[in-house]
């Protein structure tokens, strides 16, 4: 399996540049322990005009580049934390949905259909707003608006799995229906749920930048989305402000969505046609 | 009647849809940090005491639970969305006033999305394999990785600062005067940046989704008898593989519609385009809950429409449907 994913040039870049950013977000403090908010320079420094600022510094001075090697932490952490917490609603949801079926079946997937008909981002939007903007209330909003996709996975993957021999086995040996659940069935579900999973931090990250965007971030952090949206009446001036955010958040999004993509293909080898387009 | 009756089912769905956003929107507004009267009122600096009270008053906060829910529900059945004290004016009038640019934004996105996406898998699909058909996947890879925004304003960047070919900001140029097909002209140059990297995101979706699709199809025994029979793969591709593919690209494109409304609030920050996504930009800053709401719920309400819009579309596509609905 390691070697059908390391046989994926995509995925191994993808793994490539996803440990860089954690790296380098791990060392922020090592390479810039001033901190993002600090005022080292004057505003609206040029990139690659002075040594130790290459790629300048913003409308009041801060270092741009620090600013992206904190605002890593944030993208990283909102993305891997709203995911857990999407998966710890989804995935009990679709599992009772799936294995006991008829009325618990109809409801739950009532509930997910409800959350699927509403618009992801103004959901989050208007939750963040209300809730205020902290890095709790922005992970728990994404994980909110993520968690119905895995709800369904789940459902189908037990419902497909349920009905095979071993489960039948596992009852006739007297285990009860919680046990079968959790030994026999969802164990067998979870390769579909690593590939959604890596997939959904990339959208998180993107859903986390969007709303910091929007002013939506919280205050005490720095983070791609935030900085872009500070820059944005700036741009015509300042084009550097919105740049180099921009593509950090597109190569960490692109990096994720390249491992998926090769786990995909790793861990359902059959389903690998459809997993490469 | 059999067309319709389906249709029926889900209006009747929608608005027991809608009916429950407005039951969590409430319960929102009791979760916000703070008096709800307070959190209506919006921190709009002009929420005095007398005025908190006739909120209070009016929203029969000093009620039972349910009472408010109950009344909370029955103003919005009645379109009362409430009013916003940042702007002065009923927020149903702010969201009417704004919603016709957002629906011609979000639809001429729509249209480019799923026309641009299927046209471009049709191709790639066709090449499969071949440099031209990397160079397309590659290029849906970064447009799905490219956040909304920041194309957006890269875009503004390149078109418009530095090429000047198209205008950056706004709905029409203020203060030409321009009228009859000068002024649509106009608003069709304004419209090209915030619709295209609108529909940006979405078109690799679909470009991605009709490649796999074709690719899937073009396995399956019929085209296979198809080929037996001589037919040209032009047509084959066109008559028989697209035909197939095209329905799972169409439903999701049904499904993700929605997503376009949200991904206008983004659009419409960058180009100052005058739609609800914009009021709801404008409200987030002004902390004008009641607004939010209210273009929370409107939206709601477009996702719906959208639905059942596809829906239809695709019950006159495949007749298939009907008959087993």
């Amino acid at each position: 399996m390691i070697r059908r994913f390391a046989s994926n040039k995509g995925a191994v870049i993808g793994v490539l540049i996803l440990l860089i950013v954690i790296g380098l977000a791990l060392s922020a403090d090592l390479l810039f322990p001033r901190g993002p908010w600090a005022m080292v320079q004057r505003p609206f420094l040029v990139p690659f005009t002075m040594d130790g600022f290459p790629l300048g510094t913003d409308t009041l001075g801060r270092d741009v580049a620090a600013g992206l090697v904190h605002g890593a932490r944030v993208s990283l952490l909102v993305g891997l934390v709203s995911t857990i917490v999407a998966l710890a609603i989804g995935v009990p949801l679709g599992a009772v949905a799936g294995f006991y079926g008829g009325w618990a079946d109809e409801g739950a997937m009532r509930f997910t259909e409800f959350f699927q008909t509403i618009p992801n981002f103004a959901l989050a939007i208007v939750l963040v707003a209300i809730l205020e903007p902290t890095l709790t209330s922005i992970t728990l909003a994404i994980a909110i608006v993520s968690w119905p996709p895995v709800a369904r996975l789940v459902r189908a993957e037990v419902m497909a799995v349920k009905s095979r021999e071993y489960v039948d086995a596992a009852r006739l040996a007297g285990l009860s229906n919680i046990r079968i659940l959790t030994g026999e069935v969802l164990p067998n579900t979870v390769s579909p749920i690593i590939v959604m999973a890596s997939l959904m931090v990339a959208t998180a990250i993107l859903l986390e930048s969007s709303l910091s965007f929007l002013g939506l971030g919280d205050p005490n952090a720095m983070s791609w989305g935030y900085m872009i949206g500070a820059a944005r009446t700036v741009i015509r001036s300042a084009w550097w402000l919105s740049f180099f955010p921009g593509v950090a958040i597109l190569v960490t999004v692109l990096a994720l969505n390249l491992i998926g993509e090769g786990l995909n293909d790793a861990l359902n080898p059959h389903l690998s046609r459809k997993g490469t387009a | 009647m059999a067309v319709l009756a389906p249709i029926l089912g889900r209006l009747v769905k929608a608005l027991i849809t809608l009916l429950a956003i407005a039951v969590l929107n409430f319960f929102l507004i009791h979760a916000a940090p703070g008096d709800p009267a307070v959190v209506l009122a919006g921190e709009a600096g002009a929420a005095d005491e007398q005025m908190i009270a006739q909120l209070r008053e009016r929203f029969g906060l000093d009620q039972p639970f349910h009472v408010q829910l109950g009344s909370y529900v029955w103003n919005i059945v009645r379109l009362d969305f409430g009013y916003s004290f940042r702007q002065g004016a009923p927020v149903l009038d702010l969201i009417l006033e704004r919603l016709p640019a957002t629906l011609i934004l979000t639809l001429t996105a729509f249209v480019i999305s799923l026309t641009l996406g299927i046209a471009l898998g049709v191709a790639a699909s066709a090449r499969v394999g071949k440099a031209s058909d990397s160079v397309l996947t590659t290029l849906a890879l970064l447009f799905y990785a490219t956040p909304l925004y920041w194309a957006a304003l890269m875009a503004v960047l390149v078109f418009s600062v530095e090429l000047g070919w198209l205008p950056g900001f706004g709905y029409e140029t203020v203060g030409a005067g321009y009228s009859g097909l000068a002024r649509i002209w106009d608003v069709i140059k304004h419209l090209i940046l915030p619709a295209s990297t609108l529909g940006l995101f979405f078109m690799a979706v679909y470009m991605r989704m009709t490649r796999a699709s074709m690719l899937e199809v073009a396995q399956m025994d019929f085209v296979k008898t198809a080929r037996a029979k001589g037919l040209s793969g032009p047509v084959i591709r066109r008559r028989h593989i697209l035909r197939n593919a095209i329905l799972p690209v169409v439903t999701l494109a049904g499904l993700q519609a929605g997503q376009l409304v949200g991904g206008a609030v983004l659009t419409e920050t960058v180009f100052a385009w005058p739609g609800i996504g914009r009021l709801m930009f404008e409200s987030l800053a002004a902390r004008d809950y009641n607004t939010i709401l209210g273009v929370f719920l409107v939206s709601a309400a477009m996702v719906i429409v959208f639905n059942i819009l596809t829906d239809l579309v695709y019950r006159l596509v495949d007749p298939r449907i009907g008959a087993r609905a």
